[in-house]
């Protein structure tokens, strides 16, 4: 698979670890296997845009890029630790309210209430948010706020980015960026995950985006 | 402003054979069915067998690559396609009543297909591959129909055209059909034999290969002449080559064979399948019986000599340059030779897409690297990095001009301009 892959390795890494800056394309390995493919397909139907991602896997089939996220799922590599981003420690403890805490007077859930309070996300399908570049996640929330990138169904990073502060998207990433991760930065299975997600979130809920 | 003086060229051209155009096209009237014939196609409509022949024969079409929007349902439409002369967008075509063809007959649909021409009798704009479909049969059409009824109704409506004036007007079409459309279903040519025939058949009709691999003059038309002789294609900016296989054919050399694995697999020996290319083999041709593929290649092994093109042989300056970067960045895959492996990368020595009358398909392969197309013959292929972030415009001449002038390769210099072009072409 590692010679298949040739293509994916030259920007995202030898084994998926990411571009050295973080920014040009981010880390794959042990991201859960579920949402790395969901993502694939994104590129595919153009919900989520990168015109060099969207045409490196339009001749794919599912079947093969299944196998693809796989195999970036299971690579189990260190994570790179990123410098901590030039911004006042008023920024950093804003940063930290909002991940830990949320924004109560803006309907903002906070982001361990989805990502896990390790933050290291769930199998199947929930991203983490360690490890990913101060940039990486600020380009992220900006692109829900301009439907470069979009989801099926439940709308959920849609939701969240576009209830925030413009401001606060830097002193989120910031704080992400220069946490202290856990020891162990596995996504945490699926069992974990015992605080529901919020309607809006859930496939196939009825209740209609706030 | 350049569209303004075209525009008005145009419409000389349309006022100069207008009258000549409406005579010429009062004569092609599409034969209704008479009532007999209604009550077959009725019964036809609703069997299984002939459903399932539509199926395939829309899948030779391609029907869907054009007809579905990226990530949305087949056959819905929504898809807009870019011509010189602004989008057209493909209509919905499930049977939805409002916004599909639900309440079409099948004497509607074959005016479509056979003569361009909508419900209303509306002039089509020729992006819908009709001066290929013209020569579909009949009942191949009823096929196609009878599954298109069988799809499930989506209802999507029709998105505007972006079409400028003169182009917006259906009506300015008169006089391009006159020059370039020649309604008429495919005869047999009796001195061939049946597979020459068959092949003759799914190459200039339902493959519309035509389409791509033919150039395009200023209006955008296709001379007869010209048939599979290579194009550009207009917009994608790829290039579809030659299709011939003897002397001076783009595909000179190749076997049947050859022909046969690149359309069902993605790749053969010569080379392999990529950019619009892949899109045509993941969607449409891979999934061709083995017969109809060597039909089709016993036809273009058909297809004459091409005279060869007198061009005097210069060497890149940069050649030396161009050897290193492939020593480094390329030789590993492609071999020092460039040779290839056998199924995993194709050879670049004597590879049309190297050495084609225009360099922008071996750039372009560079700079966006990529997979060949997913097939059930070929169902996990290898891939190539994208260049584009590597390399600079210079060191991408340097290598193309490389692999275009050396082992059997002879080919002309690519310059740094040339590169520069092609990075921002969009790639859909
Ligand atoms: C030209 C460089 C490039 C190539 C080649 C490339 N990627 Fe990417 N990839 C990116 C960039 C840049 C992003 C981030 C896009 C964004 O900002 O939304 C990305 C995003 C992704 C994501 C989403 C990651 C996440 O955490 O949300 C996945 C999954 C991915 N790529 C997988 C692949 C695979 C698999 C391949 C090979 C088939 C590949 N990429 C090839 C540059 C590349
Ligand atoms: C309501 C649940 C929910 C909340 C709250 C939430 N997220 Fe997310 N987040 C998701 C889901 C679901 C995904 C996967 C998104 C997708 O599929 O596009 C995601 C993905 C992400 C990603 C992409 C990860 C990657 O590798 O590309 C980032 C970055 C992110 N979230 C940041 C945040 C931040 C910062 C917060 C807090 C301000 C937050 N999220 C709060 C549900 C949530
Ligand atoms: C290269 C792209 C392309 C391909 C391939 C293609 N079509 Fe179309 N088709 C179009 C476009 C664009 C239009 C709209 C033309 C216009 O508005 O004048 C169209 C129009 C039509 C219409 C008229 C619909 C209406 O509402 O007026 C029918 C019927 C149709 N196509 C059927 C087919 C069938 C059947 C096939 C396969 C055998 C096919 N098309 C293949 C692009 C394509
Ligand atoms: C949508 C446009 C399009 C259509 C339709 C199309 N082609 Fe192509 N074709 C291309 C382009 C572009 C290339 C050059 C890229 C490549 O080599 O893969 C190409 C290349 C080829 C090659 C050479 C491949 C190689 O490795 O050099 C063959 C053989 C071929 N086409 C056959 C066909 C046949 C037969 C049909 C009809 C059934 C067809 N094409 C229809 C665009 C098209
Ligand atoms: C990791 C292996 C690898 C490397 C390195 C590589 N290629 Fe490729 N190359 C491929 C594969 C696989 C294809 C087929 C891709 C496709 O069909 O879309 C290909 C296709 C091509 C093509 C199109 C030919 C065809 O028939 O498909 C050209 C031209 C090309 N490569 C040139 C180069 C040049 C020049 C370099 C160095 C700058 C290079 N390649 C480096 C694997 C590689």
């Amino acid at each position: 698979m590692e010679q298949r892959v040739a293509a994916c390795t030259s920007c995202h890494g030898a084994r998926g670890e990411g571009s050295p800056d973080g920014v040009l394309a981010p880390r794959l390995a042990g991201k859960p296997a579920g949402y790395l493919l969901q993502q694939l397909e994104y590129f595919q139907s153009g919900q989520r845009r990168h015109a060099p991602m969207e045409y490196v896997v339009r001749q794919l089939s599912q079947p093969y890029l299944r196998q693809i996220a796989e195999y970036f799922a299971a690579q189990d590599l260190s994570y790179h630790r990123w410098p901590q981003p030039a911004v006042s420690a008023e920024v950093l403890r804003r940063g930290e309210q909002l991940v830990l805490h949320g924004d109560p007077a803006r309907a903002v859930p906070s982001c361990v209430s989805c990502h896990g309070d390790k933050l290291t996300g769930f199998e199947p399908m929930m991203p983490g948010l360690v490890g990913l570049s101060s940039d990486y996640i600020s380009n992220q929330l900006v692109s829900w706020r301009t439907h470069t990138r979009a989801a099926e169904g439940p709308y959920c990073m849609g939701v969240v980015a576009n209830r925030m502060r413009e401001p606060d998207i830097a002193a989120v990433a910031a704080w992400l960026a220069s946490h202290e991760p856990p020891a162990d930065m596995h996504p945490q299975p699926a069992t974990a995950q015992t605080t529901p997600l919020p309607g809006w979130c859930v496939m196939g809920h009825s209740e209609v985006n706030p | 402003m350049k569209w303004l003086r075209r525009g008005a060229g145009l419409l000389v051209v349309l006022l100069l054979i207008g009258a000549a155009a409406w005579w010429y096209l009062a004569r092609d009237r599409s034969m209704p069915s008479t009532p007999v014939q209604r009550g077959a196609e009725a019964a036809a409509l609703v069997d299984p067998a002939r459903i399932e022949q539509g199926r395939y024969l829309a899948t030779v079409g391609d029907c869907a690559a054009c007809h579905t929007a990226r990530g949305g349902q087949p056959y819905a439409g929504g898809r807009s396609l870019a011509t010189p002369f602004g989008d057209v967008p493909a209509p919905n075509i499930t049977p939805d009543r409002d916004t599909g063809i639900g309440q079409w007959s099948f004497d509607d649909f074959w005016a479509a297909l056979h003569l361009g021409k909508g419900r209303h009798g509306q002039l089509l704009y020729p992006v819908f591959s009709y001066t290929s479909f013209t020569k579909v049969t009949r009942d191949d059409a009823l096929s196609i129909f009878a599954y298109l009824k069988s799809l499930p109704p989506v209802n999507q409506p029709a998105q505007p055209t972006g079409l400028e004036f003169p182009y917006n007007v259906r009506s300015s079409l008169v006089a391009w059909r006159a020059l370039y459309f020649k309604p008429g279903v495919y005869q047999p040519d009796p001195a061939q034999s049946p597979q020459w025939n068959r092949g003759a058949y799914l190459v200039q009709g339902l493959g519309h290969c035509n389409e791509c691999h033919a150039p395009r003059d200023s209006l955008g038309g296709i001379e007869q002449s010209q048939h599979l002789t290579g194009g550009q294609i207009p917009q994608l900016d790829w290039y579809a080559p030659d299709l011939s296989t003897r002397t001076g054919g783009g595909l000179e050399g190749w076997s049947a064979q050859d022909v046969v694995d690149l359309l069902k697999t993605g790749q053969s020996s010569k080379g392999s399948a990529f950019g619009p290319m892949a899109d045509v083999v993941r969607l449409s041709t891979q999934h061709m019986t083995d017969a109809d593929l060597q039909a089709v290649a016993t036809y273009l092994q058909s297809l004459p000599p091409r005279a060869p093109v007198a061009s005097a042989f210069q060497q890149a300056s940069s050649h030396e340059q161009g050897g290193k970067l492939y020593a480094k960045q390329c030789a590993d895959c492609h071999g020092d030779n460039g040779q290839g492996v056998a199924g995993v990368y194709p050879p670049l020595d004597g590879n049309t897409s190297v050495t084609g009358p225009t360099s922008v398909n071996a750039i372009r392969s560079v700079l966006l690297g990529g997979f060949a197309p997913a097939t059930a013959a070929n169902p996990r292929p290898y891939s190539m990095p994208p260049f584009a972030q590597q390399l600079d415009d210079e060191d991408v001449a340097a290598v193309v001009s490389y692999i275009r002038q050396s082992w059997s390769n002879k080919a002309g210099a690519v310059n740094p301009a040339e590169v520069s072009r092609s990075r921002h072409t969009p790639v859909d």
